[in-house]
């Protein structure tokens, strides 16, 4: 039996790189993927919980992460492809035009 | 008291007429704009003499309530309408000269770009006048009492462009408010003491209190606010300087506003409160004296002065001052008298004055006036049988009020030899100053600059200079008749002025408004009768003297101004300063300006528009905004647009969290 503490770095490791990631990057569809590791770094540590306490909501909250995330997927696919139509770029840096 | 339901209509259609000239008045024909004004107030003035028709002594007083207004606990106040002897005879002065002056109106506005606007106002002065005289409590009264200010304000200044207009305006504007604060006062004292407004209920409760003949209470109290305010409306001192003034006002406004009706409130007020008077001896003296010098002091003013519209503004000060004078010997029907014959006379006299106005282009300088007799024979007709009657001559209507007032200042259980006398001296001088403007006016050459300046270029060289057929046709300012339309009023008012005095013939006028003055009525009747047996001879002779008065300055004036026009400069050279003194008005103006006027403007430039407002009240404000201009500015660096950057916040953020959360120990469980 792995140890819990295993899941939860592994899980933080995989946070991280979706932050760093997430900071890092300028590219929309790269930014975006980031988050989705993120998001699967939670899930991990989720379900590792869930195993070790025997407890079943951290496994449905999972699913519902997981839901959120595809409608999410959804949206922002979207959004991206419009702005790459509008802008002509997927280039963060240059999406600025809230900035005052 | 008996139901009338047409006494609201009175003042109403006025009001209409006010409204439809008001609002559409810019897109209508003069000719429409005429009818419609012409019309609303000549059908309130046939409704009133329909009401005087119907009009019964036994049935008196009408009333009316239109709608309650305010309702607070037990003190209540309607919409309510009142008719008594006193109204009926303020109610028909008003529409019948007031509708006289509109007819005048018509000529003498007729080229103004602002006829609509003049109509309307002068309707809506109709409006508020007759809401003043016929209330039935002090409430209504006092609504007509501040609606007529604003007319007034708005008629002193309706050649807005003009800065001495604006500023006359104002000025009357602002003096009344000084009157009105008393009048609110004394509102205020009733509402508290009487629980009411009402004019029955108060005299009611008031007739329980006793004279207030040792000391100074209540009564006296109330009296003298009332004065204040009376004072205020009427022009008398300390409060007059706004009259004279506000002849800055179109010509047909000075003889409604500023000569028949409006001024007159403060009178009508005084009687109305009679039965308060009558209970505070101290406020009647207060009320008979400040008429009796103001009757004096206006009308020494009032010699010296060039403008004849001004000479008849300090004319009409001198004469309320009359009427004050009889209201405070306790003769108030005398003071109501003199305040209907007045209102014929000084009306006929504004309106005759204007006429020459208009006849000669504008011009308000006696000096350039004289002759005017042969130029304008109906002007100078009516003019004559009003100079004749302000100056107390029989048998025109001033003598029978004026010489009314002097037998009641003499004889009244208030009165006393000293006004009397004043009364006398004031007839002398009024009689003297309303002569000196008439032989300056209409006799001798005309002087005016069309008579000099076809004679400077036409005539130049001839040998028949003064002719002055040559200058008929020239292009500016032949002297002129008025049109009909104005000349009418003037011949319906000299009429009256001729023949208003009579009904006061053998105490009939006294009689019929005896109900209203009830309580003292009797007393004064009682006394009246005593004294007539013993007082015939008397009156007669004092009657001698005032008329002999009245010779007196018509002799005086037709040496000085007709006779030997060189001698008046001599003299006002030779009493120097006073003459001065009197040119300038006894520098009551500058005067008050130094007292009041700089000190309020200073301390309200230095104090509180440069302190407070600009120091306090602006820099609180400011402050804060530029602070908070301030601080975003530094802020809106964070909105960079830059996405990565907010992202890094969010992580920054979410780190601060987590280590707050591991630092202060507190887990999940």
């Amino acid at each position: 039996m792995v140890p819990l503490s295993y899941y939860l770095v592994l899980s933080g490791i995989l946070f991280v790189c979706g932050v760093l990631g997430f900071l890092i990057k300028r590219n929309i569809i790269t930014i975006f993927m980031s988050i989705e590791l993120m998001l699967n770094g939670v899930n991990l540590s989720f379900v590792a919980f869930a195993a070790h306490w025997q407890a079943l909501s951290g496994q449905v909250f999972v699913f519902f992460v997981m839901v959120v995330a595809a409608a999410e997927a959804a949206v922002g696919l979207a959004i991206i492809i419009a702005v790459y139509r509008t802008r002509e770029t997927l280039n963060v840096d240059r999406v600025n035009l809230l900035k005052l | 008291m008996t139901p009338n339901p047409y006494l609201w209509l009175v003042p109403i259609l006025p009001l209409a007429g006010a409204a439809v000239n008001g609002f559409f008045g810019r897109r209508s024909s003069k000719k429409a704009i005429t009818a419609v004004a012409l019309i609303f107030c000549g059908a309130a003035f046939c409704l009133a003499l329909l009401i005087a028709a119907s009009f019964s002594s036994a049935s008196a007083p009408y009333y009316f309530n239109l709608a309650h207004w305010l309702r607070s606990g037990s003190f209540q106040v309607d919409f309510s309408f009142y008719l008594d002897q006193l109204s009926l005879v303020m109610l028909l002065v008003v529409t019948g000269v007031g509708f006289l002056i509109h007819i005048y109106s018509v000529g003498y506005m007729w080229e103004d770009d602002g006829y609509y606007r003049f109509m309307s106002y002068m309707n809506l002065f109709m409006f508020f006048m007759l809401t003043l005289v016929l209330a039935k409590n002090y409430l209504v009264m006092f609504i007509g009492w501040e609606g007529v200010g604003l007319a007034s304000y708005l008629l002193i200044g309706f050649w807005f462009t003009k800065d001495s207009a604006a500023a006359a305006g104002k000025k009357a504007f602002i003096v009344n408010r000084i009157g009105d604060f008393g009048f609110l006062i004394a509102l205020f004292l009733m509402i508290k003491h009487f629980g009411s407004l009402d004019f029955t209920r108060v005299f009611a409760a008031v007739q329980t209190l006793p004279t207030e003949t040792a000391g100074v209470g209540l009564l006296t109290a109330v009296g003298l606010l009332l004065m204040v305010g009376a004072a205020g409306k009427s022009a008398q001192i300390p409060l007059y300087v706004w009259l004279p003034d506000a002849m800055e006002g179109p010509t047909p406004v000075s003889a409604l506003i500023h000569a028949a009706t409006m001024v007159t409130a403060g009178v009508y007020m005084v009687a109305r409160s009679s039965a308060i008077f009558e209970r505070a001896p101290m406020a009647m003296m207060v009320v008979a004296i400040i008429g009796t010098l103001t009757a004096l002091f206006a009308a020494t003013i009032g010699i010296a002065q060039t403008d004849i519209k001004k000479v008849l503004a300090y004319s009409t000060v001198s004469q309320l001052g009359y009427m004050f004078m009889a209201c405070g010997v306790g003769a108030f029907s005398a003071g109501i008298f003199h305040l209907m014959t007045h209102a014929f006379f000084k009306g006929l006299l504004f309106l005759a004055a204007g006429s020459v106005i208009h006849g000669i282009g504008g011009e308000q300088d006696m000096r350039k006036m004289g002759g005017l007799r042969q130029y304008m024979p109906w002007t100078f007709l009516t003019m004559t049988i009003a100079t004749f009657a302000i100056a107390g001559f029989p048998p025109f209507a001033g003598f029978f009020s004026k010489d009314e007032i002097l037998w009641k200042a003499y004889s009244s259980e208030y009165g006393s030899w000293v006004f009397w006398l004043i009364g006398v001296i004031t007839a002398f001088i009024t009689s003297f100053y309303m002569f000196r403007l008439w032989f300056l006016t209409f006799f001798g050459d005309y002087r005016g600059a069309a008579a000099l300046d076809p004679q400077g270029h036409d005539v130049h060289g001839h040998a028949a200079p003064g002719h002055d057929d040559h200058s008929h046709g020239h292009g500016h300012g032949e002297p002129h008749e008025s049109p009909w339309v104005m000349l009418g009023p003037l011949v319906v008012l000299a009429f009256l002025s001729l023949v208003g005095g009579w009904i006061g013939i053998g105490g009939r006028f006294e009689h019929f408004l005896a109900p209203v003055f009830q309580s003292g009525a009797a007393a004064e009747l009682a006394h009246a009768t005593a004294g007539e047996a013993a007082g015939t001879g008397t009156e007669t002779l004092l009657m001698l003297i005032s008329v002999g008065a009245a010779f007196l300055g018509l002799f005086l004036a037709w040496t000085l101004y007709f006779r030997r026009p060189q001698l008046p400069a001599r003299i006002a050279a030779s009493l120097g300063g006073l003459y001065q003194a009197v040119v300038h008005k006894y520098y009551i103006d500058e005067l008050y300006n130094l007292l009041f006027v700089k000190p309020l403007i200073d301390g309200s430039t230095e104090i509180l528009w440069h302190g407070v407002d600009q120091n306090v009240i602006d820099a609180t404000v400011n402050n804060s905004a530029s602070a908070a201009r301030h601080i975003s500015d530094n802020a809106r660096h964070m909105q960079s647009g830059n996405l990565r950057s907010y992202a890094g916040w969010v992580a920054a953020g979410g780190a601060v969290v987590i280590a707050y959360m591991i630092w202060m120990g507190v887990w999940v469980r």
